[in-house]
């Protein structure tokens, strides 16, 4: 009995830090199906999120105030990222691009390095509770909103996408983008658009991790490659594949870290992806894809 | 998806331009060799500081190791972000086998640059097969779990404390511990190591990587293996990243995992770039200016890092040949293609094989279907040996699919493939180009930043083509090709700077360079204008007239009826028609397919 409540409780943990995984996967998944690219930047939204939080608090914004403060700046970073890493290079292949996106990484993670110093950073929770006790296994109450929030967001896009006009057009221009155009959709508004969408998630990714990870340089980084191989394991490009990658990615590591090895912990979610590229590259839901010639 | 190539080449850029090595090579030669020289004697002859050599050891251990990267992401194509990682195995190899297990250092180098390139290969063959991306991630991954372990499984690699004392070796009886010693040997490596980099395009190899990065399907098509290309690319430049990192570790003395981790993978990539990620020189330029930059920024101090990740971006949008591509533009623009001597070319030979009667394709029965689309639904159908059939049907029909399955591109659901009497079914695209199936494509898949030359080279060094494989045969060859469809005068131009209807046959000249027994044309006359499309059906009527058989798909009826002997005419996958032209034309299905029932009995 001892041992399931144990494992109920990693099981517990696993998912919640798989659904940060998946919030950020989530923002990769809707760049790849826009632009085709994968954006190296995405963690560092996430890494952005958290110290916007630590600058607007620093400043004595209250936090219930900070948290719309910081995702309007996401959403603006999102339109100069856009304007200025992506747009210059749409019409050129995709090495340019993600060695663009690349650069930006190094150039957001120095810049705040040098506003913010190296110390990590506390932030508070979300409710100041620790938490609940269900039949033995402890539900941290930041772990329960981290969950709760994926999700809305989940529910969110989903609405977003297949409900709205706004999400035709949006899909319509990760198809084809020249037929799209010639229907008159703005292709160049409905990227614009995916951009501020993927770093307002990673932003809220960052916001609701910071607690947990504290907020640092490198949170974005290794959340980021945790996140792309998510997207890699559920499907590339295919959005239930994130969710489902990035909460098993959660579930994995939380266990490997129990019962094998802590400081390896982050190797787990790399064995996985390599089972995964050798035994079935195109993941849980991918379809096996060929170029059309 | 149009997967075009990859880090843009440069326009005009040096080596799609193998005449300039055979014009004056000589010169040439002897201006690398004085330069190296030069390079080599200055810093014993010059008073420099221990500092400045330290630096100067640093820049020509890691140019090495951007050498590598030349071959990887410049010439391949694919990029590579655990350089750093592969530099590291063969630091790790040196230091903990000359320190710990009391190796020599020759033979702890061999190891490390064994591991580096043991690492590359197997981690090139599981991952280069998905390609882009993927590639990015994964060697990311890689490089994360090398920290890792470096840093947690101290027993063995000493942990973060690294390893130190470190010895330099000696060399014939010469003591290399001297710096400047030491140095010396570093840049006859590095010397021996730009020469390889610079020689390699013009090989087949070379030339093979350049294809994989210009088009991954042309080059599979024409029949390069483009999986064991890219993986011959990624162990060559981990290799090499060994080499750079073996010297680096008795060049310091002392190693820890800090010298290897992601943040200098990123600057491997950096200076690759920044100097030109298509010319040894490029490289070894960018590896120099970004080991130097600190040295002259300092005034930046604590921001350096965040201009450097700002300098990559602009860099990607506003240099993407590099400095060294900025450098060579204004000679290239002067350099006038050298004439081609078009009398000394000879005719094409075309090597087709005495008459049989056995057919030289059959397809019995062939399935392809997407998910739920049967875009080809049981097709069976017999191509004669010598003949022009057409395959046409209106758009939709499954015409491209059916030449996709043809050339491999696409594995049939269902059915059989017989080419020759072989079952082809499973095979390669570049293994039935290896058995004299050459194609084109409808909308054109050239090698845009290579000469028209090198694209016809390309075809002509397909597996098994009955010529000698030497360079000089190949490219004999390909002139002859390009004469052929009236294109030899262009050979030394650069194949993105030609016109729409002289790429057409420019493909079409690469796919004769192989000596196909089959030739696939996918729509030859799409996009020509009348004179052209003339031109196009006199050249086809030539190949008939040689023996050659041709499986073509083509809208235009009139060029059809010309050329061809037999037709099949597809509608939703499956062949409605067959017969001689004017029989298969006339055919009442086909008139319905086209042109729509007839509405009740009124015509």
């Amino acid at each position: 009995m001892e041992s399931l409540a144990i494992n109920l409780q990693v099981l517990f943990s696993g998912l919640a830090l798989g659904s940060i995984y998946a919030l950020v996967a989530l923002g990769f998944v809707l760049i790849i199906r826009a632009t085709n690219v994968v954006n190296f930047a995405q963690g560092d939204f996430a890494m952005l999120g958290g110290f916007a939080m630590v600058a607007f608090m620093g400043a004595g914004v209250p936090y219930w105030l900070a948290i719309p403060g910081a995702l309007v700046v996401m959403a603006l970073f999102g339109l100069v990222f856009n304007r200025g890493v992506y747009y210059p290079l749409r019409h050129r292949s995709y090495l340019p691009v993600i060695i663009s996106t690349l650069g930006a990484s190094i150039f957001m993670q120095n810049t705040v390095l040098y506003f913010f110093g190296p110390q990590p950073k506390p932030m508070r929770r979300v409710f100041e509770t620790a938490g609940i006790e269900i039949g033995g296994v402890f539900m941290d109450t930041q772990y329960l909103v981290i969950l709760g929030v994926t999700a809305i967001a989940v529910a969110f896009q989903y609405f977003l996408f297949e409900h709205t006009l706004l999400g035709k057009k949006l899909q319509a221009t990760s198809q084809d983008k020249d037929m799209a155009r010639l229907v008159g959709i703005p292709v160049a508004a409905m990227i614009a658009f995916t951009f501020v969408y993927s770093a307002v998630l990673g932003g809220i990714a960052g916001i609701l991790v910071s607690p947990v990870l504290f907020v640092s340089i490198g949170m974005g980084s290794i959340i980021a490659l945790k996140a792309f191989s998510a997207t890699v394991i559920g499907g590339f490009g295919d959005v239930t594949g994130a969710i489902v990658g990035g909460l098993l990615l959660g579930v994995v590591e939380s266990f490997g870290a129990h019962y094998i090895s802590v400081p390896y912990k982050d190797a787990f979610a790399f064995l996985l992806l390599f089972i995964f590229l050798l035994l079935r590259p195109q993941g849980i839901f991918g379809e096996k894809v060929s170029e059309k010639a | 998806m149009n997967k075009t190539y990859a880090v843009d080449a440069a326009p005009l850029n040096g080596q799609a331009a193998p005449h300039a090595a055979r014009r004056r090579p000589v010169l040439r030669v002897a201006f690398f060799v004085a330069l190296g020289l030069l390079v080599a004697v200055l810093p014993l002859v010059l008073p420099l500081s221990s500092y400045v050599l330290n630096i100067l050891m640093q820049a020509a251990t890691y140019a090495v190791a951007v050498l590598g990267m030349t071959v990887v992401l410049g010439y391949a194509g694919q990029i590579n972000l655990a350089q750093a990682t592969f530099f590291g195995l063969g630091a790790y190899a040196v230091g903990l086998g000359t320190v710990v297990a009391g190796m020599n250092f020759w033979l702890a180098l061999a190891v490390g640059i064994g591991l580096a390139a043991a690492a590359g290969c197997v981690l090139g063959m599981t991952t280069l097969r998905l390609g882009g991306h993927y590639l990015a991630m994964i060697t990311i991954s890689f490089q994360q779990i090398f920290d890792l372990v470096m840093v947690n499984w101290a027993e063995v690699t000493q942990g973060p404390d690294g390893v130190a004392g470190i010895e330099r070796p000696s060399l014939f009886g010469w003591q290399l511990t001297d710096d400047r010693a030491y140095l010396l040997m570093c840049l006859a490596v590095l010397y021996a190591g730009i020469f390889f980099v610079w020689w390699l395009p013009q090989t087949r190899t070379g030339r093979a990587m350049r294809a994989v990065r210009e088009n991954e399907l042309a080059a599979s098509v024409t029949g390069v293996n483009t999986l064991r290309t890219k993986v011959i690319a990624f162990t060559l430049s981990s290799a090499l990243a060994g080499l750079g990192g073996a010297l680096y570790a008795a060049g310091f003395a002392y190693i820890s995992p800090d010298n290897f981790n992601f943040a200098r993978s990123i600057e491997f990539l950096t200076m690759t770039l920044l100097g030109g990620s298509q010319s040894a020189f490029g490289g070894v330029l960018g590896t120099g200016l970004l080991i130097l930059l600190p040295e002259w920024l300092r005034f930046l101090k604590d921001i350096y890092l965040a201009v450097y990740g700002l300098a990559v971006i602009l860099i990607m949008v506003f240099m993407p040949a590099g400095i060294w591509g900025l450098l060579r533009a204004p000679f290239e623009r002067r350099r006038k293609p050298a004439p081609v001597d078009l009398d000394a070319i000879a005719p094409l030979d075309f090597g087709v094989r005495a008459a049989n009667p056995e057919p030289i394709l059959r397809l019995e029965a062939v399935q392809k279907h997407f998910g739920g689309v049967k875009a080809v639904d049981g097709i069976s159908l017999e191509v004669a040996r010598g003949t022009v059939h057409a395959l046409i049907g209106p758009n939709g029909s499954g015409k491209t699919t059916t030449l996709n399955v043809l050339s491999g591109i696409y594995r049939a659901t269902g059915g059989r493939v017989l080419f020759n009497g072989n079952d082809i079914t499973q095979h390669a695209p570049h293994e039935r180009a290896g058995m004299g199936i050459g194609r084109t494509f409808q909308n054109i898949r050239l090698f845009p930043a290579m000469s028209v030359l090198e694209n016809v080279m390309v075809g002509a060094q397909r597996p098994n083509n009955p010529i000698s494989g030497h360079r000089e045969a190949l490219r004999e060859r390909a002139l002859s090709a390009l004469k052929f469809v009236g294109m030899a005068d262009r050979a030394e131009f650069l194949v993105k700077n030609l016109p729409y209807g002289h790429q057409r046959l420019v493909e079409i000249a690469r796919a004769l360079a192989g000596h196909p027994e089959f030739l696939l044309l996918d729509e030859p006359a799409a996009g020509l204008n009348q004179t052209e499309k003339k031109e196009l059906g006199e050249l086809l009527k030539r190949l008939r007239g040689h023996g050659l058989t041709i499986f073509l798909i083509e809208h235009d009826i009139a060029l059809i009826e010309q050329v061809s002997d037999r037709i099949t005419v597809l509608n939703f996958g499956k062949k409605i028609a067959e017969g001689a032209p004017a029989e298969a034309l006339r055919h009442p299905d086909v008139i319905a397919a086209y042109l729509g029932e007839p509405a009740h009995g009124a015509a």
